[in-house]
């Protein structure tokens, strides 16, 4: 096991810091070693795999979660997935014990076996599932665990093993038992039909929650459950809404005379923080969900809006254009010691401020380009991770590695060819990659790991 | 090990300025003939961007594609500058149009949508849309219309007349527009 962690290390030591400029990136960029893993296809028996087939309609359960942990390893950038062709050992003897000699000749350092058998518990079906995480060069097993869950759940089963594995190997917490809700969007450009939407964070099991009837905005994860707060134009009253994804309630939060919008939840899931636009001054203001008492934060004839509060619930950050342009502000969370943290070239908007607490991460327009980037929490260390035509509205990964942000296409002499995608990059500025949506998609928010 | 990448990396400067070079000689010849063509070709492009000056006052809209009418003879709809939300000049007179109008149907009331254009956050539009609409609707009210006759609604930049990504299709979304709530 130690020699994995200190093949992790290396790797993290040859990534740049927070102090490296962008420019650096390009020439280090090759210098990363992906560690080789095999994902042993899951061992099914032929009396589980013909249950699941009626079932799941899946021809080998097994295979589809050793696909589901390879898929979730493999675009974290830090592993290199072996060919399932070219594993020499079956399946179910790999499982009770590797040859460790054999998984060596194919270069790999890691592997992961496993086995699916399906129980009966109180006359209902069930799978329980056993993984095993392997060190090759060590040549003995270093972690574990078997799980028995209901058959519709195997590939949060496949996204729990992903975690176990690179919490193991990283010494990070994983991301991988997660969901994302974003904006799913239709039709043409001066037309576009919105809907709110939620699938897996490997983009599967994609639900739409709302009709496109009206038009909704920036949906936003409540940190500790599965609440949503977002901007909702019902009945053309753009409103600050809380909608329960589980049961499909909701109700306005942000009933003021004016708009209310740009919400987000405090870390402790309990009051929602958001922009008040009245006879055209925009404020922010906080309301507490559990004594509905609502506060002006900020006192300002310019605009002000984009709070994020930091993880510990005692700052905010904002975006304001009181110095003539947007620009990036913190201040204490009861409004008071403002101060700006954006002095850079450009101007900046969405300010949102990464789990760890340490960083912040912004939109910049520099000319006539959108970047996404990050400083620290006093303005320093500013470091800009992509550059595009359009793209804007990051949000973090729960353990901080990655940002999601959305990126739109310039169109064309006509006005068309106009796109909206999901789009995610490390924290390093590596492994740019689109986010696979069934539609087309803004406004991302990443949940907390799911828990049970 | 610096030394060698050093070294390596003046090797491919020297290496990549070759090329650069070899491809830029061979292309001279080339490009007088390609500045002949393209003059001609300037030429007559020449109209269109003069039209594009007239469309264009610094960069608020001047022109009247997408305008629409609130009343015969009452245009709809105001532009803005890049981040601004100062009237000018014309849109000045529009509203005083819109006010007369209103003055004389006092029965109606209305809603003034305020947009954006697509070069900016969205949240941070969503408060230009209100403050833009809220400058028309200020304006209105200094020409006698009461303000429980004015409703505001901001669309930030979700609603572009012109699906274009050009400076002239911007400049026709940054508006506010006046329509008949009843």
């Amino acid at each position: 096991m130690r020699k994995f962690l200190l093949i992790f290390v290396c790797i993290f030591l040859l990534k740049p810091g927070y102090s490296h400029s962008l420019v650096e990136i390009d020439i280090t960029r090759g210098n990363l070693d992906p560690l080789p893993i095999s994902i042993s296809p899951f061992f099914t028996d032929k009396i589980t795999n013909a249950k699941i087939k009626k079932e799941l309609d899946l021809d080998n359960l097994g295979l589809e979660i050793s696909k589901v942990i390879e898929n979730n390893l493999k675009k974290t950038g830090l592993f290199n997935t072996i060919d399932k062709e070219s594993f020499l050992q079956k399946p179910d003897i790999a499982h009770l014990k590797p040859r460790f000699e054999d998984w060596a000749l194919i270069k790999s350092q890691v592997l992961i076996t496993g086995k699916v058998t399906s129980k009966i518990i109180n006359d209902k079906d069930y799978i329980r599932i056993e993984f095993k995480l392997w060190d090759i060069l060590g040549a003995k097993m270093v972690d574990g665990f078997s799980l028995t869950t209901v058959p519709t759940n195997w590939r949060r089963v496949g996204h729990k093993i992903s975690d176990k594995v690179y919490e193991r190997l990283t010494g990070e917490s994983g991301y991988f038992d997660t969901r994302i809700i974003y904006v799913a969007e239709e039709g043409p450009k001066t037309q576009r039909i919105k809907k709110l939407a939620i699938m897996d964070q490997d983009g599967f099991n994609t639900k739409y929650l709302t009709l496109g009837n009206e038009l909704v905005l920036t949906p936003r994860f409540n940190p500790t459950n599965q609440m949503v707060t977002y901007l909702s134009y019902f009945r053309n009253m753009p409103r600050v809404y809380l909608l329960n994804i589980e049961t499909g309630k909701q109700e306005v939060v942000g009933d003021f005379p004016g708009m209310t919008f740009a919400p987000r939840f405090s870390p402790d899931g309990k009051k929602i923080i958001m922009s008040l636009a009245k006879d055209g001054n925009s404020e922010i203001w906080v309301r507490n969900l559990e004594t509905n008492i609502q506060e002006k934060l900020t006192d300002h004839p310019s605009i002000d809006t984009s709070p994020s509060y930091s993880p510990d619930g005692k700052y905010i950050t904002f975006n304001s254009d009181r110095s003539g342009y947007q620009q990036i502000y913190i201040m204490r969370s009861d409004g008071s010691n403002v101060k700006r943290i954006s002095f850079g070239k450009g101007i900046y908007g969405t300010p949102v401020w990464s789990p760890r607490g340490d960083l912040i991460a912004f939109t910049k327009l520099h000319k006539g380009k959108f970047f996404i980037g990050v400083m620290r929490t006093d303005g320093t260390g500013e470091r800009l991770l992509t550059e595009n035509f359009y793209q804007e509205a990051p949000s973090w990964s729960p353990n901080g590695r990655i940002i999601i942000f959305y990126r739109e296409t310039k169109t064309d002499k006509k006005g068309e060819g106009f796109s909206a995608k999901l789009w995610s990059i490390d924290l390093t500025g590596y492994n740019e990659r689109l986010v696979k949506t069934e539609t087309d998609a803004s406004d991302p928010s990443w949940s907390s790991l799911l828990g049970n | 090990m610096n030394l060698r990448k050093i070294l390596n990396n003046v090797f491919l400067v020297v290496i990549l300025g070759l090329i650069v070079t070899a491809c830029a000689t061979k292309k001279s010849v080339k490009t007088t003939t390609e500045t002949s063509t393209t003059k001609a070709a300037e030429t007559q492009k020449a109209d269109p961007i003069e039209k594009l000056d007239a469309l264009m006052q610094g960069d608020v809209y001047v022109g009247s594609d997408t305008v629409g009418e609130l009343a015969s003879g009452v245009p709809d709809r105001v532009f803005f500058a890049t981040n601004e939300t100062i009237l000018t000049t014309a849109s000045r007179e529009t509203l005083r149009k819109q006010a007369a109008w209103l003055r004389q149907n006092s029965d109606v009331t209305v809603v003034i949508e305020g947009h954006a254009d697509e070069r900016g956050t969205r949240e941070y539009n969503l408060a230009l849309g209100e403050r833009r609409a809220n400058a028309a609707k200020d304006y209105l009210m200094t020409y006698g219309v009461s303000s429980d006759r004015i409703q505001v609604l901001s669309y930030g930049k979700e609603r572009p007349v012109d699906s274009g990504s050009n400076p002239l299709s911007w400049s026709k979304n940054r508006r506010s527009v006046t329509i008949k709530a009843n």
